[in-house]
């Protein structure tokens, strides 16, 4: 049988856990987005561990979320001790921040 | 005398699976909710609070629970109804095994979803493939109407004292689970009536503290034998009886849909192709499209799949050019569609002939009419004596 | 038969308004065949609904690839590049949004209906569901279904305050959309 090239490398149900487990884009599925004031953030780190996907990223001197998998769930607005992050709708950044 | 025609209403497939069951009176109903069933425990609950449905609703927290509650509720001389998918089945298949051995006559709507192993949550018959050993009686529909016929009928088959045995409805998921279409919904007085037979028939052995018995005993060596025996003759009876049932549903209620198949333009067909499910439906419009190009090609619509309709399918196939099975599952090990090769065990009453497996519509890959016309072509050129594939993996082949 | 394929997101009430209208085409004595297909039932992701509507019983039970009209509830879809894939041609879209077309999208697109449905709803509703008014913006555009069909079957969703507030945004979709016709 012709087969079309496989879309896929994996042997199985695999996928790559290299920089992150994430594998779904799941920041198309965001109708708000959480905003981070840096001035504010003391890098406690709070938000990055209650995170549910974990797609907070470290920066040299705060935190903020990865939008390629952030699903704007709002914890991490929440958990903030400083109230440094807000929740922003996503309509209003257009299309800032997706991946390319 | 004829039932009265029903109301219509636009609902969904999961709600045509509550409806039924309502419809029959349950007396435990005990349900998990999974996707895309979900919306059958919600609607049945909906009913129960409405005091529509007057059952022992048992809040089970997982399937393997719900299949051993309803069985139990079964051997206790009640009608019980569950409902689940994929995962869920997988997570009760001991108690599915233990509800058939002890001839506990549950009905059960699967939604056709991926089993795991591949992380989907999407449609696909697999599930249905996994359980077929499982000696359960299991039916596979075409559309919503069909769905809340068939659990009536369901019913009427398992409780049947000549069968006694768990009957399986699947239809598959995403396609029919949430595909809304005007239903006829049967009044209550004619579903009790139409199921009022099973009262005249002699009682069944059940769990009765005046005659204590044991379910789940023991079978050694050629008891073990006589009563695996039983079990298929049981399977074996409930064909001509889903027959008979789905003519006098005909008659009743005015929609009948054929017992163990559907021909559909197969009696002067070169050649046929077989399926099942909601790639039924879509294959009748291409047979349609073909037949006017002058193309001889009937469908087969297989309903019943355990127990397998041989007699019906050897009658309908033989004499014909060549097969072609579309299946929404594999047969891993014979790399092929599973409902394939158990048409190919037909031969050799159905005479030699090409018979081609296609595979397709696995994770809610659309079966679509192209799909079809391929399958088609690809039958036709093998009923003409060209060579042909055996299997075909169709989303996964090079050309369009 | 006529294909309409509805485009959404979750939360935005696409399946309702594709499962609605198919309740107001069975009160006119059609038959009809209506589905969603989304991967993951969460609000944002993409929804995508199907309804098809004829005389006879529909037999085919795949997506629609070839709409004759489309709705999209949510005007950041317009950009999908698939989106109007397969058009049939005299193709129909019904669209939310608060901007008119300069240009016509796609040559088989010969007829268009545009209400900002988002600002009715959230005006109506206080929320912004744009599905009811879209439903109401169909009727008057394609002719296919009438308003009351549509009015009733929002009804057997909705009771009380919140079925009169969505009633309204039927009717303003009906008589507020903005119709653009091509050659």
């Amino acid at each position: 049988m012709a087969i079309k090239k496989f879309s896929s490398k994996y042997e199985a149900a695999w996928s790559d856990a290299n920089q992150q487990l994430l594998c779904l884009d799941t920041g198309t599925w965001r109708t708000k987005r959480p905003v981070v004031n840096v001035e504010k953030c003391t890098y406690c780190g709070l938000c990055a561990i209650y995170c549910p996907p974990q797609c907070m990223k470290i920066m040299p001197d705060h935190f903020e979320p990865d939008l390629n998998f952030c699903k704007g769930c709002g914890v991490c607005a929440k958990e903030c001790l400083r109230g440094a992050i807000t929740m922003m709708p996503e309509g209003d950044f257009d299309n800032e921040g997706k991946k390319g | 005398m004829k039932a009265k025609k029903g109301e219509l209403k636009v609902i969904t497939g999961n709600s045509a699976a509550a409806y039924g069951a309502m419809l029959c009176r349950p007396d435990v109903v005990a349900s998990y909710p999974i996707t895309p069933q979900t919306e059958v425990v919600e609607q049945l609950s909906k009913f129960h609070a409405d005091g529509v449905l007057e059952a022992e609703m048992i809040e089970v927290e997982g399937e393997n629970s719900a299949m051993n509650a309803v069985a139990a509720a079964t051997l206790a001389g009640g009608r019980a109804f569950t409902a689940t998918s994929s995962w869920g089945l997988v997570y009760m298949y001991d108690a599915v095994l233990q509800a058939a051995g002890f001839r506990a006559p549950v009905v059960m709507a699967n939604v056709n979803r991926e089993t795991p192993g591949i992380l989907a949550v999407s449609s696909g018959q697999q599930d249905m493939i996994q359980t077929r050993d499982a000696g359960w009686i299991q039916v596979i529909v075409e559309n919503s109407q069909e769905i809340l016929d068939t659990i009536i009928m369901a019913f009427r088959l398992a409780e049947d004292y000549d069968i006694q045995l768990p009957v399986m409805v699947n239809y598959d998921g995403f396609y029919i689970s949430y595909l809304a279409e005007g239903v006829r919904i049967p009044a209550k007085d004619d579903v009790d009536q139409f199921l009022a037979v099973l009262k005249t028939q002699p009682k069944r052995t059940i769990m009765d503290p005046t005659h204590p018995i044991g379910a789940g005993s023991h079978g050694l060596m050629t008891e073990f034998m006589e009563l695996r025996y039983k079990h298929c003759a049981a399977l074996d009876r409930a064909k001509k009886k889903f027959d008979e049932i789905d003519k006098d549903y005909g008659d009743f209620f005015g929609r009948s849909y054929g017992g163990q198949i559907e021909e559909y333009r197969t009696e002067d067909a070169d050649f046929v192709i077989l399926t099942s499910g909601s790639a039924v439906g879509t294959s009748r419009t291409v047979v349609d499209a073909k037949r006017a190009e002058g193309v001889k090609v009937g469908l087969i619509k297989l309903r019943m799949f355990r127990p397998f309709p041989q007699e019906k399918l050897i009658k309908a196939i033989k004499g014909k050019k060549a097969v072609g099975v579309i299946d929404r599952s594999v047969n891993f090990g014979w790399n092929s569609g599973p409902i394939y090769t158990e048409l190919r065990a037909l031969y050799p009453e159905i005479g030699p002939m090409p018979i081609l497996s296609f595979i397709d519509g696995l994770a809610s890959i659309d079966i679509t009419k192209p799909h079809i016309e391929r399958v088609i072509d690809d039958v036709a050129n093998a009923a003409k004596g060209k060579p042909y594939q055996a299997v075909t993996w169709i989303p996964l082949e090079e050309r369009e | 038969m006529k294909e309409i394929r509805f485009h959404g997101r979750g939360g935005q009430g696409a399946v309702l308004a594709a499962r609605m209208l198919a309740i107001s085409l069975v009160a006119e004595g059609k038959c009809v065949a209506s589905f969603p297909m989304y991967g993951f039932e969460r609000r944002g992701a993409p929804v995508v609904a199907f309804t098809r509507f004829d005389d006879k019983q529909i037999m085919e039970k795949t997506q629609i690839y070839n709409p004759d009209c489309l709705v999209v509830i949510d005007p950041g879809l317009l950009k999908l590049p698939t989106l109007f894939t397969g058009l049939n041609p005299n193709g129909t879209l019904i669209l939310n949004s608060s901007k008119v077309f300069d240009k016509q999208p796609n040559e088989n697109l010969k007829l268009a209906g545009v209400v900002n449905a988002t600002q009715i709803a959230v005006e109506e509703v206080g929320r912004d569901v744009p599905n009811t008014c879209l439903l109401g913006a169909f009727a008057a555009v394609t002719g296919w279904v009438g308003l009351q069909s549509v009015m009733a079957s929002v009804g057997e969703y909705f009771g009380g305050e919140i079925l009169r507030k969505n009633l309204r945004c039927v009717e303003r979709g009906y008589n507020e959309v903005k119709v653009i016709k091509w050659q």
